[in-house]
């Protein structure tokens, strides 16, 4: 059979539902292959916004998404998508078409070396020079990216390859070969032990959860070690749900724009048990101040993530649900008096009642944003897939929608993509058609990649877009007001004349239901009317221009110096 | 430590670790297996590139085996945590196997030629001698010049070529480190 229909038969194998893409002259072949598949198709109208959605269908769904471009520029296009699911262990499978083997490195129209230009970008990327290996480069694509710590994964098929003859048979065994390629998920049992045993000696313990938590699906676990060991938990901006925000044990995100409490945390920790977080900078703020008095056990099935910040003085390398699964019975086995985190409880709970989140109230009707987050959250009943842009309104809502289950909070954390948001959200409500799910992006970011709006209209695709507007490049802005003494320069968006674009005009071009909020009093209820209208809703609330995301690290800074 | 049923109480302030990113201070030759495959290289170069990691040397060649290639990279552990480069390259799906070399459970080597000027044949006979002592070879002879072939360590290719400079070397060229390990076990 032709090769592209082994392709979508290997799909299928790989049970793939729906592939996010565009199609060009290069894979002419495989869109071909498509009429006949039964494989759904959204079509998108940007590669990025492609990417992007396949990045929010896997990772609200947990499965394996599948984007297609063309050569060249159509490629290119993805390399956005692709680096940022590089940076967020995001499983994505991406096919791309190449020129005719036989214009290969001659400049040929539309060439672009993807193989090359995506390297540093990808978990591991194949070039098919023979149309009879296609089946198995899908097969061991979709085994890299899915297994050990996710990632994307190219596939680059020269379009005269792709409409070759190949010897495959429907439901065929493909062994992969993947001899150089072995996760490890078990942890090493003495090492398990050992970081019990630490859990129980230590007197000022936190539990630090990461995206790998996720990834590994270990909820339960999480949940199943903290009220076990009693002691506080924070999760990344990665990780947000994992451990459900209203709960006792809940001390709020850290790092730059964390909670006080969590980087007070952090920073007077006798033992900190990193699940599957990496010490990013915008964790750790001051390397060599961060955590000063903590030992680390730290749990990630990379290993080149151990050591690579912070020194690890108990490290397991393994998949979090794995490993979790044995720790748990092994503290429990050692009957720790859970009395000796009271005093370390004491100290947390004087912080909180200190510096609980909050910011200055408006005397009239103008909405401040913080609030708008509030307000979205109550009126989304607090269980919405929420994907955000990047920005000061990814921080507000990160801070403020107080998500109680993992896979509801889809956001660019490692490579901070503006424009990731409303595709994102198009891909989570692909993957989960009967929930409701709102992407809140700003008035910078949502123009990046505004040209989806079309896919949702076309996909019928319900997404509720909130856009924290208030005419300014918020985060850069602020930094430029705290770091670079007011001097603002081209952050304002809102020309003097008239906002641009006028959001309504542009929902009902593109076939949306457009709604402009401006007043606090009616917000909430105009929030719950606009998330229950039908189809996709644009909804420009407009905010308070000049406010800040506090609390906040300045860059570079250490986590006890937190400001605001 | 870590015994299966132990309950005995452990102090946190005796839990020890390796300083992140800690530098062993002294040169590392690192012997990879790799897939003979299009691209390998440049997975291979690209990763120490965008991780800051320079290369002393690197050298590459085939193996008994056709499907697999034999990577020999030096790199500088003053300089670079090599347990992070060595994690990193382990990550590379197309890499089946690292080591970091012992330096005396190994042997080193790498070939250099030196072509040196001997205008008028003055200096061509102590060049010869000094040839002769570093168990050189002369691989090609003009009026005006010499071409020496020496193997050996980088320590006595360094000597060599300090030795030729004041006879006016003209250029020199070094395969880089090849390295295998000592007595009966594989690399």
């Amino acid at each position: 059979m032709r090769a592209v229909d082994a392709i979508m038969e290997c799909l299928k194998a790989e049970g793939v539902e729906v592939v996010f893409g565009y199609p060009g002259g290069a894979n002419l072949p495989t869109y071909d292959a498509f009429v006949d598949a039964g494989i759904r198709h959204v079509l998108v109208r940007h590669e990025a916004g492609g990417g992007h959605a396949a990045e929010g269908y896997a990772k609200s769904t947990g499965k394996t998404a599948v984007c297609l471009g063309t050569s060249g520029p159509g490629a290119t296009n993805l390399v956005t998508p692709i680096m940022d699911a590089m940076m967020d262990s995001v499983p994505v499978v991406f096919i791309t078409g190449q020129v005719r083997t036989d214009l290969l490195g001659t400049d040929g129209f539309q060439e672009a070396d993807i193989l090359g230009i995506t390297m540093p970008a990808v978990k591991h990327s194949w070039m098919i020079s023979d149309p009879a290996d296609i089946p198995q480069a899908i097969h061991e694509a979709f085994h890299v990216a899915s297994t050990g710590r996710p990632g994307p994964v190219v596939v680059d098929i020269p379009t005269d390859l792709s409409k070759a003859d190949i010897p495959y048979v429907v439901g065929q065994d493909t062994p992969l070969d993947l001899p150089g390629y072995q996760p490890k998920f078990e942890g090493n049992m003495k090492q398990i032990r050992q970081a019990a045993r630490a859990l129980a000696a230590a007197k000022r313990p936190l539990l630090y959860v990461g995206g790998g938590a996720i990834a590994a699906g270990a909820r339960d676990e999480v949940r199943e070690l903290a009220e076990a060991t009693g002691a506080p938990v924070t999760c990344t901006l990665m990780a947000l749900g994992t451990f459900p925000a209203p709960h006792d044990q809940w001390i709020g995100m850290p790092g730059m724009h964390g909670t006080r409490t969590a980087n007070y945390t952090m920073d007077e920790a006798d033992l900190v048990f990193s699940i599957g977080a990496r010490f990013d900078d915008r964790i750790t703020g001051k390397l060599s101040e961060f955590a000063p008095n903590a030992k680390f056990i730290h749990l990630d099935i990379d290993p080149a993530e151990i050591g690579k910040n912070v020194p690890a003085h108990i490290p397991i390398v393994g998949d979090a649900k794995q490993v979790l699964a044995k720790l748990i019975p092994e503290y429990v086995s050692l009957d720790a008096d859970r009395a000796r985190l009271d005093e370390w409880w004491e100290r947390i709970h004087a912080w909180q009642a200190e510096y609980p989140l909050t910011y200055e109230k408006s005397d009239d009707s103008e909405i401040k944003a913080p609030f708008a987050i509030e307000s979205v959250y109550e009126a989304s009943g607090g269980n919405a897939i929420v994907t955000s842009d990047v920005g000061q309104h990814q921080m507000w809502t990160a801070q403020r929608y107080h998500f109680a289950e993992p896979r509801k909070w889809i956001n660019s954390g490692g490579l901070g993509t503006m424009g990731f948001g409303l595709p994102a959200a198009i891909g989570a409500q692909v993957g989960n058609p009967d929930d409701l799910v709102i992407c809140v992006t700003g008035d910078g970011s949502i123009q990046m990649n505004i040209q989806e709006m079309a896919t949702a209209t076309q996909e019928g695709l319900p997404v509720k877009v909130v856009i924290i507007n208030n005419g300014y490049l918020g985060m850069v802005r602020q930094w430029q007001e705290l770091f670079w003494d007011k001097r603002y320069s081209h952050v304002d968006m809102r020309p003097e004349q008239a906002p641009v674009p006028d959001w309504n005009k542009l929902a009902d071009a593109y076939g949306w239901t457009g709604v402009r909020l401006e007043k606090k009093e009616t917000l909430l209820e105009d929030l719950r009317a606009a998330f229950a209208t039908e189809g996709p809703v644009l909804i420009d609330v407009r905010v308070a221009r000049e406010e800040n995301v506090y609390p906040m690290i300045a860059p570079g800074a250490a986590a006890r110096d937190m400001v605001g | 430590m870590g015994d299966p049923g132990t309950k005995e109480v452990i102090s946190l302030a005796d839990l020890q670790a390796a300083a992140a990113g800690a530098r062993t201070g002294r040169k590392h030759v690192l012997s990879l297996v790799v897939q003979n495959r299009p691209g390998v290289l440049v997975r291979i170069s690209g990763l120490f590139a965008r991780r800051g990691f320079n290369i002393d040397s690197l050298s590459v060649g085939p193996t008994d085996d056709e499907k697999k290639s034999r990577i020999t990279i030096t790199i500088d552990g003053a300089t670079h945590p090599i347990d992070q480069v060595t994690k990193q390259l382990h990550k590379l799906v197309n890499v089946l196997k690292i080591r970091d070399l012992e330096p005396e459970d190994t042997v080193a080597r790498e070939m250099a030629l030196f072509k040196v000027g001997v205008e008028n044949g003055s200096g061509r006979a102590e060049v010869l001698q000094i040839c002769n002592v570093f168990r050189g070879k002369v691989v090609d002879i003009t009026k005006r010049s010499l071409i020496i072939e020496v193997t050996g360590t980088p320590d006595k290719i360094e000597a060599l070529e300090e030795m030729l400079l004041p006879f006016g070397l003209i250029e020199m060229m070094r395969t880089g480190q090849i390295a295998i390990s000592r007595g009966r076990d594989e690399t």
